[in-house]
């Protein structure tokens, strides 16, 4: 009880320090918070605004389960974002040039965007476990290089495959057929709800994602693998005598995080049919966020990642509304992201000395019972 | 022979290096068909690209010499960025460089909080304020400027004109351009050492002067002065420190926050100097790459100025160089750099180095024989490529502070 109430405050204590903030600075622009907070609650209340903040999450929660597999190590992979668009990027090419049965052409763009994610991940593992290279910058200068020139670079080789006469809508890579696309679950949803209206599309990679977070838990709490990774993370001189080899655990969890990235760009590969010449950019430093938010914890970064995307679709109406900027969206994130990292780091220093204290008591009350 | 540059003073050292640095640029350039590796405004364009990341650097150097990684500079550089173009529109462009350094010093002060007082993950920290500060950028841009990613036009503090070496005015008297002239004879070396000098000394930005002098002024302050003997033992063993009565605490503080605001001048640069204008997006990465030349510099100043020159110059280079041929001849500077870099894995019998470097230089020189000229996408990449090889053949040989990173608790060895 005691310890449900100490995990439990600190994500409400941010919450509610973050709605004192935000109000603030509503306020300091002369904006209503009344009003803009209820303008997005109402929004968020129909089921097509729903559909699109679940369309929303799914991509920052795959991401958050990439970020989450490091961190279960104490391996920061700050490169989801890179190892996300290389996935995105090859899967769409190679799903572009092939034809093949509908089940068996989306397990090959899949597994092609896992093994792509995995292995520039995983370039980032093999200069940490060989060279001793710290993996927060090499995964920052692979971001770069990805997102500065390979991806640049090869969008444009594949393009000039086109030909001379291509139009700007042509930009990307081949369109996928059909076969290629994961299909929408409105049916799954509209079993539930009336029907989804605006042409909104629920992805289907929110069954996916559903699935990595149920993975994610059983490898990790479930296999002697997670119990290695996890043992690391507490203390990789004790796991190493306990015979984890460290540099393999390394490179696997780096792997492991990278093929989870790769999967990130799916969502918008099903809705848009190739890799766009304009694809969203951010969501690797968003699931980050989302990890932490969430403290690694499967269910945890699932509601990280609907808070997440909550915020970032329900503020579109304020621009329709006027009741404020929509900015203020990005505000409430990075500002319940940075008190809820500190609120986490006080409750486990509260719940340390309460148990200390504990200990102490009960120590203290054998010693009575029993004198020496 | 390596003894006695061990023996000569640091500058004396360092500008042994430049020139031989420049020595390798003419010799490449003298059997490649370009002319803009030495040109008066690669240079410029060097300093102007280099001065941010520099800032942003030696604003690592403080906090990690405290014991703090900071990884959230790149938050802190964008912090600068909005309040040096506000400060700049509102009040004037020196009073924007001020209001950028406070921006950033906001930023810094977080990040202590977070880390020192509630000990948070330092990378942990970081990369919430990462994205805290794009965030508050673009709210208060969309209130203050109705865009939330860009502000008009910003002006900027000027720059100035080195007198006599670069035709500078003394009291109104235009003074000589010697270094023009120099240049003009068309020696062969002398005229290229002469370019690259002038560009660095002609309409030079008042912040890269202050930026330089800053190099000098933090050695003297960290390794001269107590308060920088008191400031290294918070990163190096910050127990020993607290049994001789130093407040830890209070210096890493003070750590951070310097680190923050040097990071914010940076940003103030990048938005008053570099775009004109506040603009989301801008400092591109710039907070990493400072971090990149901190590591390249060993977490020392004049390394960080060298790592954030060489970035620099590749970034200038490539804006220079519309058709590629420039880049084109920087392969060739690769491969000597790579049979260097072997040579001395060689000597120092590190098989593995000495492999890694043969292959990695006979593949630039085999491109540079194959190609005519480099696409723009490899000059893009070429600095974060630089940054990664560095910590490929380097990464054990640097020597970070010792307790870097670690959480401090007083009270607690």
């Amino acid at each position: 009880m005691r310890k449900l109430a100490f995990s439990l405050a600190a994500p409400v204590g941010a919450f509610l320090l973050t709605l004192v903030v935000s109000t603030i600075a509503l306020l300091a622009f002369g904006s209503s918070p009344a009003e803009a907070y209820g303008d997005m609650l109402s929004h968020a209340a129909k089921l097509e605004t729903q559909v699109d903040i679940l369309n929303r999450a799914t991509p920052f929660y795959l991401s958050a389960v990439a970020a989450a597999i490091g961190f279960r190590m104490n391996l920061f992979n700050i490169g989801v974002e890179g190892q996300y668009l290389m996935g995105f990027l090859f899967a769409a090419q190679v799903g572009g040039l092939i034809s093949l049965p509908q089940v068996l052409h989306i397990f090959v763009i899949m597994v092609v965007a896992m093994i792509v994610g995995a292995l520039y991940a995983g370039i980032a593992g093999v200069l940490k476990t060989t060279r001793g290279v710290n993996e927060v910058i090499s995964t920052i200068m692979l971001n770069s290089i990805a997102v500065g020139g390979l991806i640049a670079w090869l969008q444009q080789e594949w393009q000039a495959e086109l030909g001379e006469n291509f139009s700007s809508t042509e930009l990307g890579t081949n369109e996928i057929e059909e076969s290629g696309l994961l299909p929408t679950i409105n049916g799954l949803l509209e079993i539930f709800t009336r029907e989804i209206g605006q042409g909104k599309e629920l992805t289907g990679m929110l069954l996916i994602a559903v699935l990595v977070g149920v993975l994610y838990h059983v490898l990790l709490n479930r296999t002697r693998f997670g119990f290695d990774l996890r043992a690391s993370g507490i203390n990789p001189f004790a796991a190493r005598a306990g015979g984890v080899p460290p540099k393999r655990m390394v490179l696997a969890a780096m792997m492991l995080s990278g093929a989870v990235a790769g999967l990130i760009g799916m969502v918008e590969l099903a809705d848009r049919g190739k890799f766009p010449p304009d694809p969203i950019q951010g969501l690797g430093f968003q699931g980050i966020a989302v990890a932490l938010l969430g403290r690694n914890n499967p269910g945890g970064m699932a509601f990280a990642a609907l808070l997440f995307a909550f915020l970032d679709v329900s503020s579109g109406v304020l621009d329709s509304t006027g009741a404020a900027s929509r900015e203020i969206a990005v505000i409430m994130q990075g500002i319940v992201l940075l008190t809820a990292v500190i609120a986490y780091g006080v409750a486990n220093r509260l719940r340390e000395r309460d148990e200390a204290r504990e200990a102490a008591e009960a120590l203290a009350a054998e010693r009575e019972v029993v004198p020496a | 022979m390596i003894a006695k540059l061990n023996d000569l003073p640091a500058w004396a050292r360092w500008a042994l290096y430049a020139a031989f640095g420049v020595l390798l640029l003419t010799i490449v350039q003298s059997i490649s068909d370009t002319e803009r590796l030495t040109q008066v405004a690669t240079a410029r364009e060097m300093l102007r690209f280099a001065v941010p990341i520099f800032l942003a650097g030696l604003g690592g150097l403080f906090s990690e010499r405290a014991g703090v990684v900071n990884i959230g500079l790149e938050g802190m550089l964008i912090l600068g960025m909005w309040f040096g173009a506000w400060g700049s529109i509102t009040y004037g462009a020196w009073w924007g460089l001020a209001i950028g350094i406070f921006g950033g010093m906001l930023g810094g002060l977080l990040h202590a909080i977070a880390t020192v007082t509630f000990q948070v993950d330092h990378i942990i920290s970081g990369v919430a304020i990462n994205i805290l500060a794009p965030a508050i950028t673009r709210y208060l841009s969309e209130e203050i400027w109705a865009s939330p990613t860009t502000s008009p036009r910003t002006s900027a503090v000027g720059d100035w004109d080195v007198p006599f070496l670069a035709g500078g005015t003394v009291f109104g008297w235009e003074s000589p351009d010697l270094l023009l002239t120099i240049s003009q004879w068309e020696i062969w070396y002398l005229s290229d050492l002469a370019q690259l000098s002038r560009g660095l000394l002609r309409g030079t930005s008042w912040v890269a002067i202050i930026a330089i002098a800053l190099v000098p002024f933090t050695v003297w302050l960290i390794w001269r002065t107590r308060f920088g003997l008191r400031l290294r033992i918070c990163g190096e063993k910050p127990a020993a420190g607290e049994a001789q009565g130093i407040n830890i605490i209070r210096y890493k503080y003070i750590a951070v926050i310097i680190s923050g605001g040097l990071a914010g001048l940076g940003g103030a640069f990048i938005s008053t100097e570099l775009s004109g204008l506040f603009q989301g997006g801008n400092s591109a990465g710039r907070g990493f790459i400072g971090l990149a030349a901190l590591i390249f510099g060993n977490w020392r100043p004049g390394g960080v100025l060298l790592g954030a020159l060489l970035f620099g110059y590749v970034f200038g280079l490539d804006l220079r160089d519309l058709d590629g041929t420039a880049s084109h001849a920087m392969l060739l500077v690769n491969a000597i750099a790579f049979a260097g870099v072997g040579l001395w894995a060689f000597t120092r019998r590190r098989k593995a180095d000495t492999i890694i470097a043969a292959i990695l230089g006979v593949g630039a020189l085999f491109w540079w024989i194959v190609a005519d000229t480099v696409p723009s996408w490899w000059s893009n990449t070429l600095p974060y490529v630089v940054v990664l090889l560095v910590l490929v053949f380097f990464a054990q040989r640097l020597r970070m502070p010792v307790s870097l990173g670690m959480p401090y608790r007083k009270g607690e060895t």
